[in-house]
């Protein structure tokens, strides 16, 4: 009920909508009320009463109700509309800022498809609440008073008579949704089950080739998409069983009117038109009996949805701005790391890092996979925030930092490449929105992008999909290092970003990525020994401890770790022409 | 600046096909029987449902005033028994045709699947896995209900309506025909209304799956939207695609609004001269209630053979993409004669082998290989070299354009492609996990292996002493693509697998993603292991896979322009002596 509350504290300030929207609907039941009452008088006083010259104003009568209703009707379900559209704009634009807002940490946790169901699905059900739910539900409820009341007073006996069944159609509508939506939800489960199994076949369909395993995919497939279909018959059979069955509950109420009522009208305790109104009123009785199953679930539906919207938008970010933050003059690109410890999930990741990369260094970070690279530089642009010691920019402590202007300072190439549909230009230009043409093309060159982005047909007007669908892994990780170049950035860091190009690219891109490395400080992290070699820091992590530190000569010397990588990597190289020359 | 772009193209709607119509009903064909008698109950159903205001007529101006209890109460009856008709023939109905449709459905969707499973990797190439899955299950879904309710419907919709006019007819001809002159006019509107509407909601549904599209997008990249502080750009584009989807579903449901009150209009209309006129003409109380009833029960079968209309074109789209899927061929299959591969040593030869998809832009050309069994053949060569498309031909994967490719001796084109493949084993850059344990992963290579096997292939190439660190050992679930796994992890998975298969020739795509170093030396002694007695190709970049193969062969433009051992190669000081030479340079010079 809290939720449901909250949902209509959301959609207070469109509240003048919906008032007059109820006000029509409220109307619109009036006539619907009274209109079966002045057919009651055509009958029992014109044709039966013989009082012809009533007919004509008592028809003009029914005539401008029929009018007045249709307006009142369109009024309603527009305003209903209005207001749900209304609330549901600005819900939509609030959930959107504020996922925009929250930490990295939050993607980690939630699936995108989790976010966009509740985005997309959830909103859906709120919006069936507030455009149909509510009027639906105000309607039902005073049609049954209404309709109660009207029949009572019409003809007592008869009232009571016809009533009786009705609460045999509400227990119907009641079982049947009970029914039924466990098997919904089976459905939908099943149904996602069928597209994991189709979805897996397609993106792994070189495995199942490899393997000829079309055979055993074809049954498991046929294995779902059997109680896929069973499942459906299920829901159908509970459908065959309830819907028809009121529909006859339905007709015994109007045997009840044709019998009962007749004996009445014989016995001079009703008149035809008492008959003629209550079958006209039958239906205003029956309808909210067959749709409280429906509306029980609509706002169990609208509860539930309530509940997933509202928990993305209680979700607080943990980074937030200082209410006067550091907006500095001018960047230099210092970047201090003093004592930093960091947790994520109650694991330790990063323990007592602390170093300092003057401005336009250039620090190297390696270790193994789980080691703490990534986390350690996410913690520059504040993606994450430290557990304790403090990270600083140009001196100042990046929790005093303007979060856009301290990240306006850097840029990142992630481990993962994530690419924009869009134009490649687009793409590229997303780093810098100001970036003219020369500069996207320049970007591109140092990228060692250009060359294959010219042999496409469209050049940098081609579209590259979802994900960059279409490129290989070496072509998305260079449109996305022209991305960050085009930036400027005072800050460059490079997360192992030339995993997926081949070693002689990786050269080119090093050896043009040289020149635009001055002024900057450069984070790189890296696998081979090639790229980091000319660091000024090497700092090798292990466990999220920095367990050796210097540059590439004074680590050698150590014989330590970095020694052990480097001869590791360098062995192959040991052949009899080079041998020697080699480190 | 991110612009928004339209990313679903599929067509919403398509125009009438009568011979894909035909088609779709070709899959009802099996349950004939079970269509035809539903429309005959459901002609019954209808008219059983009808009969109500009839009866009521009847009963108020024969029977009520004159006290014929007797009458009544028969009348009664048997407008119950004509109800519980009504009752067993839906039911009947509703069942038998949810169990057709859902079983053609089901027929369909296999049908797609299995066809899928033929098609070559050409077919995968060329479009987004997204597209071919949308194909079968959603495009298939929107056909559930116009097979399950939509056709029948349509039936007893006319019936309804013939009955509609049946019924007012019986009981006054002349005030029938008065009424009949709006029910044109409720057609024109009904019709027009629903035409427009149609409209209108495909626009929404354009703007929904824009938005739909740009908001999936937008989170999967909301870490980089974040790093470059493009959160008020993309937020405007959000916001605006947001009060598009707003205007144009408040122009479209004010249409369906529209509906409710237009047909009020006219219902009015039609009872004012029903009671105008018939006074006159019948004077029957009975007659007129009845009429009244009829009017109402006019427009609702109209309604819905408009949303038939419409939703028989939006089924046309989805139509037209499942035969277009259907009808692709298979262009690599089995021929007719197709032996089955025996038990082979492990022999390869190419033959003349060219293969190209324009013939202005030849990929390969005239390759000639023998490679004895157990060799290992290293594949170097720049990118776009060709290197994948040789290995590619040998599963079969592609088709030579010209030449051949014979395994100890047999035409792999005159053998069952799923006896060849199974003696080969492919590992590809980015190694496949499918969601489910570890256990099930490394068995999909030889699904009758025990446990005890599965291990013991793990054991060989290394991937043991990790799986057993997880929280639940081979028994750990991983999720779709592996996620959980880094990629030297998955690629020891992948070596498993292939090991447990078994396979006498091992193509291998090795990845140049950098692992890390601990993770490489296992990957390194998991390969030699694997390595040992087969027939293999490897595109190779660890520079110790080329160096121990027993044969590199230097691709460049299609051909191969050298061939021989490392230290022969070396000799020759030739492209392999530049390729190495650069190599080595690169690792000394940055």
């Amino acid at each position: 009920m809290d939720i449901i509350k909250r949902i209509f504290n959301y959609s207070k300030r469109h509240r003048g909508k919906a008032l007059f929207a109820i006000f029509c609907l409220i109307l619109n039941i009036g006539i619907n009320l009274t209109t079966p009452r002045i057919s009651k008088i055509i009958v029992d006083d014109v044709i039966k009463g013989g009082m012809r010259d009533l007919l004509l104003p008592l028809l003009l009568i029914l005539f401008a109700a029929g009018l007045v209703k249709s307006i009142i009707i369109y009024l309603r379900g527009l305003y209903f509309e209005k207001f749900s559209q209304d609330t549901l704009y600005e819900l939509r634009n609030d959930m959107y800022s504020h996922l925009q807002g929250l930490p990295y940490s939050y993607y980690d946790k939630n699936r995108v498809g989790e976010l966009m169901s509740r985005m997309t699905g959830d909103l859906e059900g709120i919006r069936n609440f507030l455009a149909i739910g509510i009027s639906t539900l105000l309607e039902n409820g005073i049609y049954l008073i209404g309709t109660t009341a009207t029949l009572l007073i019409l003809n007592f006996k008869l009232g009571i008579a016809t009533m009786a069944v009705t609460p045999f159609i509400a227990y119907l509508a009641y079982r049947f949704n009970k029914v039924v939506r466990p098997i919904f939800t089976d459905i939908r489960e099943q149904h996602a089950v069928l597209n994991t199994a189709a979805q897996e076949n397609i993106t792994g369909v070189r495995v199942v080739k490899a393997f000829a395993r079309e055979e055993y995919e074809i049954e498991k497939f046929e294995r779902e998409n059997y109680k896929n279909k069973q499942k459906n018959i299920v829901a159908s059979r509970a459908w065959a069983k309830y819907f028809p069955l009121m529909d006859f509950l339905s007709s015994i109420c109007l045997v009840v009117v044709i019998w009962y009522g007749g004996s009445l009208v014989a016995r001079g305790q009703a008149t035809v038109g008492d008959i003629v109104a209550f079958n006209a009123y039958l239906w205003m009785l029956i309808m909210p009996m067959r749709l409280l199953g429906w509306m029980i679930n609509l706002t169990a539906q609208a509860t539930t949805s309530g509940q997933r919207v509202f928990e993305v938008l209680d979700t607080g970010s943990s980074i937030k701005e200082k209410d006067n933050p550091y907006i500095p003059d001018q960047y230099r690109g210092e970047v201090v790391f003093s004592h930093v410890n960091f947790s994520y999930r109650k694991q330790a990741v990063l323990k007592d890092i602390d170093f300092v990369a003057p401005a336009g260094s250039t620090i190297a970070i390696m270790g193994e996979t789980g080691s703490g690279k990534t986390s350690l530089i996410n913690l520059i642009g504040r993606f994450y925030d430290t557990c304790s010691g403090q990270v600083m920019v140009d001196g100042i402590n990046v929790r005093n930092w303007s979060l856009r202007d301290l990240r306006s300072q850097i840029g990142i190439i992630m481990q993962e490449t994530f690419l924009f549909s869009d134009t490649i230009e687009g793409n590229i230009q997303f780093g810098n929105p100001d970036a003219s043409k020369e500069e996207i093309i320049r970007a591109a060159q140092i990228a060692d992008a250009h060359d294959f982005i010219m042999e496409m047909p469209q050049g940098y007007d081609t579209i590259i999909g979802e994900r960059g669908m279409g490129l290989s892994g070496g072509q998305k990780q260079r449109i996305a290092i022209a991305r960050a170049i085009v930036k400027n950035p005072k800050i460059l860091i490079m997360d192992d970003c030339t995993s997926a190009v081949d070693m002689e690219t990786e050269y080119e891109i090093q050896k043009a990525l040289k020149t635009v490395m001055d002024n900057r400080t450069t984070f790189i992290i890296a696998h081979r020994v090639s790229s980091v070699k000319n660091a000024d820091t090497i700092l090798f992590l292990e466990e999220g401890r920095i367990v050796e530190r210097g540059d590439h000569d004074s680590l050698m010397a150590q014989r330590g770790r970095y020694y052990e990588m480097v001869r590791q990597q360098y062995k192959d190289l040991d052949s009899p022409e080079f041998k020697g020359q080699v480190i | 600046m991110l612009r928004q772009r339209a990313i679903d193209d599929e067509k919403l709607e398509q125009p009438f096909n009568m011979d894909q119509f035909r088609r779709l009903l070709a899959y009802l064909k099996p349950y004939k029987k079970s269509v035809i008698i539903t429309v005959l109950l459901m002609f019954i159903a209808a008219f059983a449902g009808l009969s109500g205001p009839k009866l009521l007529q009847v009963a108020i101006d024969d029977y009520m005033e004159a006290g014929h209890l007797v009458a009544l109460a028969i009348i009664g009856i048997l407008y119950l028994v004509l109800n519980l008709i009504n009752l067993l023939c839906t039911r009947y109905r509703v069942y038998t045709m949810s169990l057709v449709g859902q079983k053609v459905l089901y027929k369909i969707r296999q049908d797609m699947f299995d066809h899928i499973q033929k098609l070559s990797f050409n077919y995968y190439d060329s479009r987004p896995a997204g597209k071919i899955l949308v194909r079968i299950i959603n495009d298939v879904n929107s056909l559930g209900d116009l097979l399950t309710n939509g056709i029948i419907n349509v039936l007893t919709d006319v019936a309804t309506l013939i009955f509609v006019v049946f019924f007012m007819f019986s009981l006054d001809v002349k005030l029938a025909l008065i009424v009949m002159t709006t029910m044109p006019l409720m057609a024109i509107v009904v019709l027009g209304l629903k035409n427009v509407m149609r409209r209108r909601w495909q626009k929404v549904r354009v703007k929904s799956s824009s938005m739909n599209a740009y908001l999936h997008e937008t989170l999967a990249g909301m870490k980089v939207t974040q790093a470059y502080t493009r959160e008020p750009e993309t937020g405007e584009i959000y916001q605006e695609l947001s009060g598009e989807i707003r205007s144009t579903w408040l122009d479209a449901v004010k249409m369906n609004i529209l509906m409710g009150p237009s047909i009020e209009i006219i219902a009015a209309i039609a009872s004012f001269l029903v009671y105008f006129f018939g006074i006159d003409i019948v004077g029957d109380v009975g007659v007129l209630v009845a009429f009244g009833a009829y009017i109402w029960r006019f427009w609702q079968p109209l309604s819905n053979l408009a949303n038939f209309y419409n939703s028989v074109l939006t089924a046309m789209a989805s139509t037209e993409r499942i035969f277009e899927l259907l009808d692709t061929p298979a262009d690599i299959f089995d021929h007719t004669d197709a032996k089955e591969l025996p038990q082979i040593q492990g022999e390869v030869v190419f033959e003349n082998l060219s293969f190209y998809y324009e013939p202005e832009k030849p990929v390969l050309k005239d390759i000639n290989i023998r490679v004895a069994p157990g060799e290992t053949i290293a594949l170097v060569g720049p990118t776009g070299a060709g290197k994948s498309t040789i290995v590619n031909l040998i599963s079969r994967f592609y088709e030579p354009v010209e030449g051949r490719i014979l395994v100890d001796g047999h035409d792999i084109n005159t053998v069952t492609m799923d006896s060849l493949r199974k003696q080969m084993g492919v590992m590809m850059q980015d190694s496949f996990i499918f969601s489910g344990t570890i256990m099930d992963n490394i068995r999909y290579g030889r699904l009758n292996a025990t446990d005890e096997e599965v291990m013991e292939a793990a054991r060989i190439v290394h991937a043991d002493g990790f799986i057993r660190e997880m929280e639940k050992g081979y028994y750990t679930e991983v999720n779709e693509r592996g996620s959980r796994l880094s990629q030297g992890q998955r690629q020891l998975i992948s070596f498993a697998r292939t090991l447990l298969a078994d396979p006498r020739i091992l193509i291998l795509d090795e990845a140049t993603s950098s692992i890390d170093t601990k993770t490489e030396i296992l990957v390194q002694k998991g390969l030699e292991q694997l390595l040992k007695g087969r027939t293999s190709f490897v595109i190779a970049h660890r520079l110790s896979t080329i160096r121990n193969a027993s044969r590199i062969m230097v691709i460049d433009d299609g051909r191969i322009i050298e061939s021989g051992s490392h230290d022969e190669l070396l000799e020759l000081k030739g492209a392999y002596y530049k390729l190495y030479r650069a190599q080595y340079q690169f690792l000394q010079a940055v």
